[in-house]
């Protein structure tokens, strides 16, 4: 998937994702916009958006609007952000268990435990079908069975999807990660030793934060709580900055597609897609969907692929999926 | 016939021998044990276990399950036997009683030794949500302790007023026993409210102990996962629940029989009549086996697949068939004839029975972790199997030695056997021999 760095969809892109994220012009916006193109001046200066339909125009600037932020002062964190459902598509034919997002995730949330939040699993369905690369991460469920059984209210599901924890609410039952059928919930058995990691002390010392006190669901793992449990949140810190989840940024062969539902779009941070027509076009699921959870990560299946299966296997450890902290390859990544 | 006073002296609570002091000493050292081990496990985490994210559940568990199984026997001895006219059961309701409120107790710890966070204990009252099974659970064990505390001690009243006088020439045990016995004389209008009160409770102690062992069914049953996905979880550990109470009461109203000389009130027939009731228990659990185990097992699911071959034919096949057949199958052929009802059989069918009730819930809660839906990938190669660290083992222990206690401690201080309820169902009074105008 190469792009060239002129052209000019590139652009929009980088724009577009800093103007915020997946902001994609709401219906209101574009209609506004093509209003314009009537009254379209040569001598404005204009700029290029995309509208919902994928189609390119060109704007005067000062027509355009700046999205609403997305967190206002009446910003709770069980409720999240107003207005927004996300959601996340892996391309199976993509992935060739190149791990960067494992590496990624791992070092931004500081995990310091055996046992990843975001893992690529070697899958094969049985024996004469192709084996593939499967990431796997929380599915962050509509109808979250963790949330279900959590008696103390600790993990909760929020209008905009994500389904995070409250570390400080945790009693550490763990009947939430018993209830989970993808295996995603990863449980703090001792004191996380992040304390010796010096990026957590500096980014808590720049955020004013320090000790357990200034914990937030909002950013799991910043930092983890011994006997809570602990899972992909989606990274709402990122979102919040207007930035893609780390996965989706670190992963060399834009596996990772994150939007909004609303929208109805996705992008890996190179690529955009209206995400029903992409669920169309290629055959999209959902893994587990007879459990009736819900879930709001869907999959392209592995066909067409346009790596090796085979190419990953070097790569794969069986045993492992959080590298020790100090590697050379892990600090050169972010 | 005996008279009233030799009655007392033989049931009326003892001092305990040098075996008796032993026990103690032996149970009150496991306890300290465990103790340290928890302190352990308080400042180091959970890490001290051999639970992982993917054994997430462990010995701790199958052993709360345990506790909650062996308690609901005060349920089945003193309420359903009772309400059924069943008045052989006497003698044996205090002992029940005392095994169901130990029990409990231990159950209730036991769940708290599981929490990453017990100190945040009180969240479940204060943040409670009323859809997890857990605030289920928290709602219906309370309100079983209370009842079951309350069926102890209501038969007691008139017990304590009569040990307040045998213990007359003791100021201080005399005292204690005045006290508790709540000024019970045993006047017409008490004996009504006695009656009623105690007709209320075993009535309502049976579906609140019904209650305690499904809602403890459905912790597992409302999960997905194959082994635990069942809906015949609820009944089927019932009916476990009563194997194993029957065998706890067996074996403990043997060793008091003989500690305490107790053979003219729990006789052989007591021994031949639990060797029948605990040969239907174990027909019905086995019934309830066979539905739990063929009918997934005819289908062979991939997941439930993966879970059967294991206990069928993989690494707990062996405890598995030790636990079905030494568990369940033996006792029925044994008790089945009436010279494997003799007393000394059947404490020993009782002493399998708990044995085998414990190893079950074991299986029961570990081989299903270890077979989620997705593989287990990319964890330490340890995290693939589960077998309890040391630490754990004296925890469990000491949880069971905490027990013991409970009922040692019992049954130092009250009388084993129901002294009032004797006397009475005998026909011996007061008045014969003692009542002064």
């Amino acid at each position: 998937m190469k792009e060239n760095s002129n052209n000019p969809r590139r652009k929009f892109l980088n724009t577009g994702l800093k103007a915020g994220l997946l902001t994609a012009i709401g219906a209101a916006a574009t209609k506004a916009a093509i209003d314009m193109d009537k009254a379209y001046s040569a001598e404005e200066e204009t700029v290029e958006l995309m509208t919902p339909e994928g189609k390119l125009i060109e704007v005067p600037i000062s027509q355009v609007q700046e999205m609403p932020e997305l967190k206002d002062e009446n910003y709770k964190v069980r409720e999240g952000f107003p207005n927004r459902k996300f959601v996340m598509v892996v391309d199976l034919a993509r992935c060739k268990n190149a791990k960067k997002c494992i590496t990624a995730c791992n070092k931004t949330h500081f995990i310091t435990g055996e046992n990843a939040w975001l893992k690529v699993y070697k899958m094969q369905e049985s024996k004469h079908t192709a084996p593939y690369w499967q990431p796997t991460m929380c599915m962050h469920c509509d109808k979250p069975p963790c949330v279900k059984v959590c008696p103390v209210d600790a993990t909760f599901k929020r209008q905009d999807g994500l389904v995070l924890i409250d570390n400080e609410r945790c009693i550490g039952c763990r009947f939430c990660m018993a209830a989970c059928p993808y295996s995603t919930r990863v449980f703090n058995w001792e004191e996380p030793k992040q304390g010796e990691m010096t990026e957590i002390h500096l980014q808590m010392e720049d955020m004013g934060h320090m000790g357990h006190e200034m914990h937030s669901p909002d950013y799991a793992g910043f930092p983890s709580v011994k006997g809570t449990v602990d899972k992909c949140d989606f990274c709402p810190h990122m979102i919040d900055q207007e930035e893609l989840p780390h996965c989706v940024t670190a992963c060399p062969n834009g596996v990772f597609f994150f939007g909004d539902a609303y929208e109805d779009t996705v992008t890996n941070g190179d690529e955009t897609f209206r995400l029903s027509k992409l669920l169309e076009e290629k055959s999209g699921y959902r893994l587990m969907e007879n459990l009736g959870t819900e879930p709001n990560v869907y999959y392209l299946p592995p066909s067409n692929r346009l790596v090796d299966f085979e190419e990953g296997l070097e790569n794969y450890t069986e045993f492992e999926s959080v590298e020790k902290p100090d590697t050379s390859e892990n600090s050169e990544e972010l | 016939m005996k008279d009233y006073n030799t009655l007392i002296k033989e049931l009326a609570p003892r001092k305990f021998t040098a075996l008796g002091k032993l026990w103690t000493g032996f149970l009150i050292a496991v306890l300290v044990a465990a103790l340290v081990c928890y302190y352990f496990q308080l400042r180091d985490g959970l890490i001290i276990t051999e639970m992982r994210d993917y054994a997430l559940w462990g010995v701790y568990i199958s052993n709360f399950v345990f506790f909650v199984a062996i308690s609901l026997v005060g349920s089945l001895m003193t309420a359903i036997l009772r309400l059924s006219g069943a008045n052989w059961s006497t003698p044996l309701t205090r002992i029940s009683e005392i095994i169901a409120v130990a029990a409990i107790i231990m159950a209730g710890l036991t769940i708290i030794i599981d929490m990453g966070r017990p100190e945040r204990i009180l969240y479940l009252f204060t943040h409670g949500r009323l859809q997890s099974p857990i605030i289920w659970d928290v709602v219906v064990i309370s309100t079983y302790l209370v009842i079951s505390l309350l069926l102890l001690y209501y038969p007691l009243l008139p017990d304590f007023a009569i040990l307040k006088k045998y213990f007359k020439g003791k100021n201080k045990l005399s005292k204690w026993y005045g006290k508790l016995a709540l000024n019970w004389s045993g006047t017409d209008s008490q004996r009504q409210i006695y009656n009623k009160s105690i007709r209320i409770l075993s009535i309502m102690i049976i579906p609140v102990a019904f209650g305690i062992h499904t809602v403890t069914a459905w912790l597992f049953a409302t999960t997905y996962r194959p082994g635990w996905d069942s809906t015949n979880f609820g009944p089927y550990f019932i009916a476990g629940a009563f194997v194993a109470g029957a065998g706890a009461v067996i074996t403990i109203m043997f060793i008091l029989r003989k500690s305490h000389k107790l053979q003219d009130y729990i006789t052989d027939g007591h021994f031949d009549k639990m060797g029948k009731l605990l040969v239907l228990l174990c027909l019905l659990y086995l019934y309830f086996n066979v539905n739990e185990y063929l009918v997934p097992a005819y289908k062979m699911t991939v997941e439930e697949g993966v879970h059967l071959n294991e206990l069928f034919l993989g690494q707990y096949a062996a405890l598995f068939y030790l636990v079905i057949v030494g568990g369940l199958i033996v006792p029925i052929i044994v008790l089945i004839f009436p010279k494997g009802r003799k007393p000394v059989p059947v404490f020993i069918m009782g002493v399998i029975v708990v044995l085998g009730a414990w190893w079950k819930r074991y299986l029961i809660v570990t081989p299903t972790l270890l077979h989620p839906f997705l593989p287990i990938q990319g964890v330490p190669e340890s995290w693939h199997h589960y077998y309890p660290s040391t630490m754990e083992w004296i925890i469990t222990f000491g949880t069971l030695a905490g027990a013991l206690l409970i009922i040692t401690i019992l049954v130092r201080y009250v009388p084993i056997i129901p002294i009032h309820e004797t006397a009475e169902e005998r026909g011996i009074t007061e008045s014969e021999t003692t009542k002064k105008p």
